[in-house]
């Protein structure tokens, strides 16, 4: 195990992970390039192929204490077909629950395409004992994930012990075996760029698959400028050790056109390689309605009604 | 993903995604742009003495726009007189809080039509309607505002001293940002009780007359402001004008040298913007993301026609690969094209002229040795274009390192500490801006201290505020224009 904080680069520089550099963050330079690509515009052509690409990368989530096994059935049912009346429109990337549903759910995706993707880890404080913690990781993926989306340890993270964190990371990731393994940063809590810019190398270079914004449950979710500063340290990563990680982005992403400006950030700063479900993922409850919506108004050339739409 | 990728029948085939952006262009339609332009004088549009016009060119297609007047010698005699009659005939002696009137009236009508001076700036000029329409325009509102509050306030500006108005003032401006140093030059001048002879580039005017068109709505009195089109006799015919009180000039250093050795003795006071060959230094400890993007706009924000661009990038050493690399990175992202659509991030060269004297400059980087790079772009058939370009190992012996090149041409050289960074920063006869990139904030007081440059950025670059006062150090001119300092070269201190 490396020392987390050796510095492995030169003197006055900034820190590192494990020997991966870690660049500071100009929040003033961050949002002002993140709002400029939000400003981009669409070709028509190329927007029925981002709407698909946004149901493709989409995990269909439901995280709510009162899920039952009626509501994971109605949701996969959804995340293999998105609209009964198009089969044209492609299956979401995978859907999201709690540990406890996670069979259900894979019976109910057996034999599609749409993976199953579990929080465990002691979601969403990830406070619980870390015995507890990895044991819910694996009991998650015997149950069938294969995907499993834990939280970092802001405790330990906000409090200096980098190394704690990056352990529980590592053990995680153990644990998940050959599951893939998101690390949600909950960058909501962070305090600064700079500090999701640290948390994204620790988690990446602990062995996460993906780096994931928020879990959803506080108020401040993913951002155009969170994105950005996240998918820049992916960037860093990859031109560093050679790894590619994937992005997730979750929590508040209610609408097709935020969707279009998280992929413009991605494919303008990561390229088009991370536009795949392999790299980038949407986590969103609601988003899928309006993405259906919008793809409907582009193939018939006027919106629908709600009602046509299905609520799950 | 998962293993569970068995093909499933009522899964629609997918395929590789990649960005396509729309073209998105700006409507012309705000524009009604008549054929043929006079002189605006005495507070109407008149034919010029000799009646010659020629055309002016919208870069971005290389066609003609419309014909404007080119003022002679006569034409320049009759707009000093109507400004010297506006002077003595009442301007000179309004309240300032009258003066302030119209300043703010201006700067309301400039907002108001807001759209048409953008779209306007961008047909004429070539830069990309985003940096007219966002820049460009907003802050040229911006200056009138800020001087309409100085107009009444000038008894405080200066303790102790009262501000007198100079009388009338040539004021010649360049075609990179037309209708901002319109207003750098203009709403100074007329805040502090002086009148007006303006002269735009020969190659940008229509916005300047579009302007005449906004003051004559503003009802500013006949005379205050004259806009004379024309070529460089023009100008020249203008500042050696005996009736003359007042010389602002922003340009080349070439010309801005002319014009100090006519005006020296004649006691006009003078104030100039020349070139620059700014540093932007970027220390180890950066934030190097946004250093990327900060380099960018430092070089390739209005094409790099800017007289503080930060034409030399200066690398610490350490970390110059994985700078460079991150650069070329983006610039692969950058959309050179029509400069009125939208997405576009470089539009067109401002003329052939521009054009050529770019490309001479960076054959002679390729000649001396450096190393280009320039990404893979379409650039349209018609009109001027220059892709963005990149320097390395550059010499601060070159050519491109040492001339203004006026152009998105980047040279990066590299320094190993803080002490060798200010001196190859200031190893050129410019000083006009300078940029420090570091997370450590005394570094950056250090560093502007040292700089011998009259705007230092820190972690950002081409910010401009009509409250920070611009200007530059030794051939990058004198004076200053922005702020309290922007009304002193516009003033006589009377105790």
């Amino acid at each position: 195990m490396t020392d987390l904080l050796a510095v492995d680069s030169p003197v006055g520089a900034a820190d590192a992970v494990a020997g991966v550099r870690i660049t500071p963050v100009d929040a003033v330079g961050l949002e002002q390039r993140a709002a400029l690509l939000c400003a981009r515009s669409i070709k028509a052509s190329s927007k029925g192929a981002a709407l698909d690409l946004a149901i493709r990368v989409m995990d269909l989530t439901t995280l709510e204490g009162a899920d039952t096994p009626g509501r994971v059935h109605a949701l996969c049912a959804r995340a293999r077909r998105p609209d009964a009346a198009d089969w044209s429109v492609p299956s979401v990337a995978a859907v999201c629950v709690y540990p406890e549903l996670v069979s259900v759910a894979a019976e109910a995706l057996a034999d599609s395409p749409v993976a199953v993707a579990s929080v465990a880890g002691g979601f969403p404080a990830g406070l619980a004992p870390l015995e507890a913690r990895l044991a819910e990781v694996s009991w998650a993926v015997a149950a069938g994930a294969d995907e499993v989306d834990i939280v970092l340890n802001r405790s330990a993270f906000l409090s200096g012990r980098y190394q704690r964190a990056y352990d529980e990371i590592a053990a995680a990731k153990q644990a998940c075996g050959s599951a893939h393994l998101k690390v949600i940063l909950e960058t909501g809590e962070l305090g600064s760029y700079d500090q999701i810019r640290r948390a994204s190398m620790l988690a990446m270079v602990a062995g996460a698959d993906f780096i994931k914004t928020s879990t959803g449950k506080i108020s401040t979710s993913a951002t155009p400028a969170t994105a950005l500063c996240m998918a820049e340290a992916i960037r860093d990563m990859a031109e560093q050790t050679g790894r590619a990680v994937g992005l997730k982005l979750a929590g508040g992403i209610r609408t097709a056109k935020q969707a279009w400006h998280y992929l413009v950030i991605v494919g303008e700063t990561l390229g088009s390689g991370w536009l795949t479900p392999e790299r980038f993922r949407l986590g969103a409850s609601s988003l899928l309605n309006d993405v259906l919506m919008q793809r409907a108004k582009l193939r018939d050339g006027r919106y629908q009604r709600r009602e046509d739409f299905s609520v799950d | 993903m998962t293993d569970r990728s068995s093909p499933d029948r009522e899964v629609a085939p997918v395929g590789e995604f990649t960005l396509d952006y729309a073209p998105a262009p700006e409507s012309t339609a705000p524009v009604r742009l008549a054929s043929q332009h006079g002189l605006y004088v005495g507070g109407e549009m008149v034919e010029p003495a000799a009646g010659r016009l020629v055309p002016t060119i919208n870069p971005a297609t290389g066609e003609a726009l419309a014909e404007v007047s080119v003022a002679d010698a006569a034409d320049v005699d009759r707009a000093v007189a109507a400004a010297r009659a506006a002077w003595e005939g009442g301007w000179r002696d309004l309240p300032g809080a009258e003066r302030a009137k119209y300043l703010y009236r201006v700067a309301r009508l400039l907002q108001e039509r807001a759209r048409e001076f953008a779209v306007l700036e961008t047909m004429d000029g070539g830069k990309p309607i985003r940096e007219s329409r966002d820049l460009d325009i907003p802050l040229a509102a911006a200056h009138f505002f800020h001087y309409a509050g100085w107009a009444d306030k000038l008894d405080y500006a200066f303790s102790g001293r009262r501000a007198a108005p100079l009388g009338v003032a040539a004021q010649v401006i360049p075609w990179n940002f037309p209708l901002l140093m319109a207003a750098w030059k203009l709403a100074p001048a007329l805040a502090c009780g002086n009148t007006v002879v303006l002269k735009p580039a020969p190659t940008t005017p229509l916005t300047a007359l579009l302007l005449a068109e906004v003051l004559r709505d503003a009802e500013l009195p006949p005379g205050v402001v004259n806009i004379i089109t024309g070529d460089d006799a023009t100008g020249a015919a203008l500042v050696s004008h005996p009736g003359v009180d007042k010389v602002a000039f922003t340009g080349s250093t070439e010309v801005g040298r002319a014009i100090g050795a006519d005006v020296a003795g004649t006691g006009k006071r003078l104030t100039l913007e020349l070139g620059g060959k700014a540093a932007n230094i970027v220390f180890e400890d950066a934030a190097l993301d946004q250093v990327t993007e900060g380099i960018v706009n430092g070089i390739y924000f209005n094409g790099g026609q800017v007289c503080c661009a930060g034409s030399r990038l200066l690398v610490q050493e350490t970390v110059v690969d994985t700078v460079v690399g991150k650069l070329q990175r983006r610039m692969d992202t950058l959309r050179v094209g029509d400069p009125l659509d939208k997405n576009t991030d470089i539009g067109a060269i401002n003329s052939q002229a521009q054009l050529a004297r770019i490309a001479e400059l960076v054959a002679s980087g390729v000649a001396e040795g450096a190393e280009l790079y320039t990404p893979q772009c379409v650039l349209p058939e018609r009109g001027f274009f220059h892709p963005p370009a990149l320097f390395t190992k550059v010499s601060t012996a070159h050519r491109i390192a040492q001339e203004e090149i006026f152009g998105p041409v980047l040279s990066v050289l590299t320094f190993r500490t803080a002490e060798e960074a200010v001196a190859k920063a200031n190893n050129t006869p410019y000083g006009l801006s300078a940029g420090i990139w570091t997370e450590k904030g005394s570094r950056i007081l250090w560093m502007a201290d040292r700089m011998q440059a009259g705007v230092v950025w820190a972690n950002t670059f081409n910010r401009f505020d009509p409250a920070s006062p611009f200007g530059g150090y030794r051939e990058s001119g004198h004076g200053r224009e922005g702020g309290r300092a922007g009304l002193l070269p516009y003033v006589e201190l009377v105790v």
